[in-house]
């Protein structure tokens, strides 16, 4: 169904209730619905039209709310923005998560009853989410206007009673309670897994321990100090969040980014989309415990971070993005050499894919293991190399081309299985599609400006990026004098951790490390 | 026997340091060097987002705990190339050791991006390869004889850092990593974020940058045992 259709559709199917505005050139429908037809209407766009949910929204405007759910789906039916608005002074709105089955939202929705301290009918377990409980008193509402953000609330102590929640109560039950910190070099995350003897019956993640509450700081910021925010809140995935930053800034001034700014943001991307699967393939060869091939990732992992440290300055990219384009032009000679060096890197990688399908130990502890099935994945609207494991084949640099995708031919490599061994795989073939991209960018660098004029004006807009992780979407509103009013951000690990229990329950407790390096989870990017 | 095979063909790739400096390209993200720039001094401090450069008479002075590598003062501040930052903490001087051999380390996040993190865990890479150096990463706080805290200290994990740090025997060192332990980087200071590790906990070892390459994170460690003598980058205008 194409854009048009599709506000046929819900004119059609909703007459009174629901209206749309469809920008054709944007891509972007936006309906402006009732309350009352919110759930049927948010579960027909995913259910029935097969839409991913992206992301929910909350503004807090002068007199009103305005609850923004964002769905996203092929090439033809583009965007849809779900708004729904409602005096400050009712602030319940329906849960789509319980009464249209869009689990997709039920963090999202978790997470604005703790900021804002908005309600949302159904949903059967609000609170204790982003602020813990043990810590936070009920009434800090920290999104909300007026709240001060920058006076330090160091004061509250922990509550000595707060037990974990068990759901397990056979005789011999126990729970094994997990971080925040544990093992070697970790995010502190904490875990609980109950179990009667081997098997994780149920898994929890408790997160948010790293919360430094990114989106309310940037308000009230300039730009460019938002935009070092938006780099370094998750800074192992640093560029894909800073261009998806970028790229909303630059569709609310309407500025239009030169082309060789767009070749080389799209090198730079895949250039760190390879250094973090490298990453994330020695992540997974260590949670086996197979240290040749950790070490061999490894010497890769530090390879490509020296060679975008060489090419850009730093080694994790920073500074070198600009809302216009990139705040410093890298000559061709330096990306050709990057380039050489990156192939190198991809034909040992394809050489330890080879080694590691043959070793009989790894596989035993990598297959069918953490297996998500493509129900759930679509169920809970997964993205990246976690829902291209489970068949489910989104990526927004196909579904939705941004700077010059559209000009590059590439694949988007899918399995089936749905276990730890097949998002290995989709790693792999990934970083195979990201070298093949950056041969195409090498090659079609012409010369030309690097940055152009970007003048912010009052607007809001949607960012998003294929991070190497997954979609994410950056919402930015800027008010009268171009500062940030409202900045929101879905990563790529909020939207994966969801689902993350279902793949660590009905396996054994020493299958726990394995199935969460799989997932290549980052709780900076969850937490931000 | 694949393995052991492959392993043995990668050669070695360990870098010489602390031996020998390390002059591979990309190892090091750099850091300003403060200058005389006369009337432009205070035009150029007032462009610097965490106020790490400061403007006194005209010179500008640099103060390394603050340094997020945003690149915005350059080029009319010169950047360093190098990596040995570690500095002592406030009133510590040069750490003669306790510690003779081995060393084990806790890593704590205490709100850390997923940089400094990653670049901890580069020193087990063959590169960096730390165990050479007799350094060893501990989960257990009781077997820890340093502590290295990466993140700007956020509310919920207040708590537990200051657990993990009663939990370890003593003698004990802190060696906070990077601009946010230091300083709280760009996230400080608000209603959820301190300004780094030494709000909390008496800090040993100070390793700026944003985050450090696991060079200086390595000089860092070598600090904390008293193996090597502390960097003296933000006291004077030359760096």
């Amino acid at each position: 169904m194409n854009g048009a259709q599709l506000k046929e559709h819900i004119e059609r199917t909703w007459p009174g209730q629901a209206s749309c505005r469809l920008d054709a050139e944007a891509r972007v429908n936006e309906v402006t619905c009732e309350p009352g037809a919110l759930a049927a209407l948010c579960g027909d766009l995913f259910h029935e039209r097969g839409l991913a949910f992206g992301g929910l929204v909350v503004e807090e405007g002068r007199e009103d709310w305005q609850l923004r759910y964002v769905f996203y789906g092929a090439r033809d039916s583009g965007w849809v923005h779900v708004r729904v608005t409602a005096p400050l002074a009712q602030s319940v709105f329906p849960s789509i998560a319980a009464q249209a089955k869009v689990f997709a939202a039920d963090w999202h929705e978790r997470e604005a009853e703790d900021l804002f301290g908005v309600h949302f009918e159904g949903h059967p377990r609000l609170g204790d989410f982003v602020l813990h409980d043990d810590v936070w008193q009920e009434d800090v509402q920290p999104m909300r206007r007026g709240f001060d953000a920058a006076t330090a609330m160091n004061n509250r102590l922990p509550d000595a009673d707060w037990r974990p929640r068990r759901v397990v109560h056979e005789s011999g039950a126990f729970m094994m309670p997990v971080g925040p910190k544990f093992s070697g070099v970790t995010e502190s995350v904490h875990f609980q897994l109950e179990t009667v003897g081997e098997d994780v019956i149920r898994s929890w993640t408790r997160l948010f321990y790293k919360w430094r509450a990114v989106e309310k700081l940037a308000e009230g910021k300039p730009l460019e100090d938002a935009l070092l925010l938006a780099e370094r809140f998750a800074a192992t995935t640093a560029f894909a969040h800073g261009l998806a930053f970028c790229q909303a800034i630059e569709s609310i001034a309407g500025a239009s980014v030169p082309a060789r700014a767009q070749t080389l943001r799209v090198f730079l991307a895949e250039l760190e989309r390879l250094r973090q699967h490298a990453g994330a393939i020695q992540e997974i060869c260590e949670s086996t415990a197979l240290v040749v091939a950790t070490s061999q990732a490894g010497l890769l992992e530090e390879e490509l971070l020296r060679v975008s440290g060489a090419l850009a300055g730093h080694r994790y990219l920073f500074g070198l993005l600009a809302p216009g384009g990139l705040a410093a032009d890298l000559p061709g000679d330096a990306c050709r050499k990057a380039l050489a060096q990156a192939a190198g890197a991809v034909a040992r990688l394809d050489e330890l894919e080879g080694e590691l399908a043959i070793s009989s130990s790894f596989l035993d502890r990598i297959e069918e293991v953490g297996v998500i099935f493509p129900r759930t994945a679509v169920a809970y609207s997964l993205v990246g190399p976690v829902a291209r494991a489970s068949n489910l084949a989104r990526d927004l640099r196909r579904m939705q081309p941004y700077s010059r995708y559209d000009a590059f031919a590439f694949d988007v490599p899918v399995e089936e299985e749905g276990d730890g061994y097949a998002r290995l795989r989709v790693l792999f073939a990934e970083a195979r599609q990201s070298l093949r991209i950056m041969q195409q960018a090498a090659a079609d660098l012409e010369a030309g400006e690097v940055r152009a004029a970007v003048t912010p004006r009052p607007g809001a807009a949607l960012g998003w990026a294929e991070a190497p992780r997954g979609a994410t979407l950056h919402w930015v509103r800027l008010d009268d004098a171009g500062r940030v009013a409202r900045y929101r951000i879905v990563t790529p690990s909020f939207t994966n951790w969801h689902s993350f229990h279902l793949a660590a329950e009905k396996f054994a407790f020493q299958d726990f490390p394995i199935i969460l390096s799989t997932f290549d989870l980052s709780a900076a990017e969850n937490d931000r | 026997m694949k393995w052991v095979l492959s392993g043995i063909r990668t050669g070695i790739h360990t870098t010489a340091y602390p031996s020998a400096e390390e002059r591979a390209a990309g190892v090091t993200p750099g850091l300003p060097v403060g200058t005389a720039l006369g009337a432009e001094a205070a035009v150029l401090a007032g462009r610097c987002p965490t106020h790490a450069l400061e403007e006194r008479n005209g010179v500008v002075t640099v103060d390394y705990r603050r340094c997020v590598h945003c690149y915005r003062c350059r080029p009319a501040l010169a950047w360093r190339s190098d990596y040995e930052w570690a500095g002592s903490g406030a009133g510590r001087g040069e750490l003669s050791g306790p510690f003779l051999r081995s060393t084990h380390i806790l890593v704590v996040d205490a709100g850390d991006c997923g940089a400094c993190l990653n670049e901890v865990k580069q020193l087990n890479n063959p590169y960096y390869n730390m165990h050479r150096l007799g350094f060893f990463i501990t989960p257990a706080p009781r077997h820890a004889d340093v502590l290295l805290v990466v993140g700007p200290v956020t509310d919920h994990m207040r708590v537990p850092l200051k657990k993990i740090y009663d939990a370890m025997p003593t003698p004990k060192r802190v060696v906070a990593v990077g601009a946010c332990a230091l300083s709280g980087g760009v996230f400080a200071e608000s209603f959820v974020c301190g300004k780094g590790a030494s709000t909390l906990l008496p800090v040993d070892v100070e390793v700026p940058g944003n985050p450090p390459p696991p060079l200086a994170i390595l000089h860092g460690l070598l600090v904390a045992v008293g193996r090597k003598p502390p960097a003296t980058l933000a006291s004077g205008s030359a760096g």
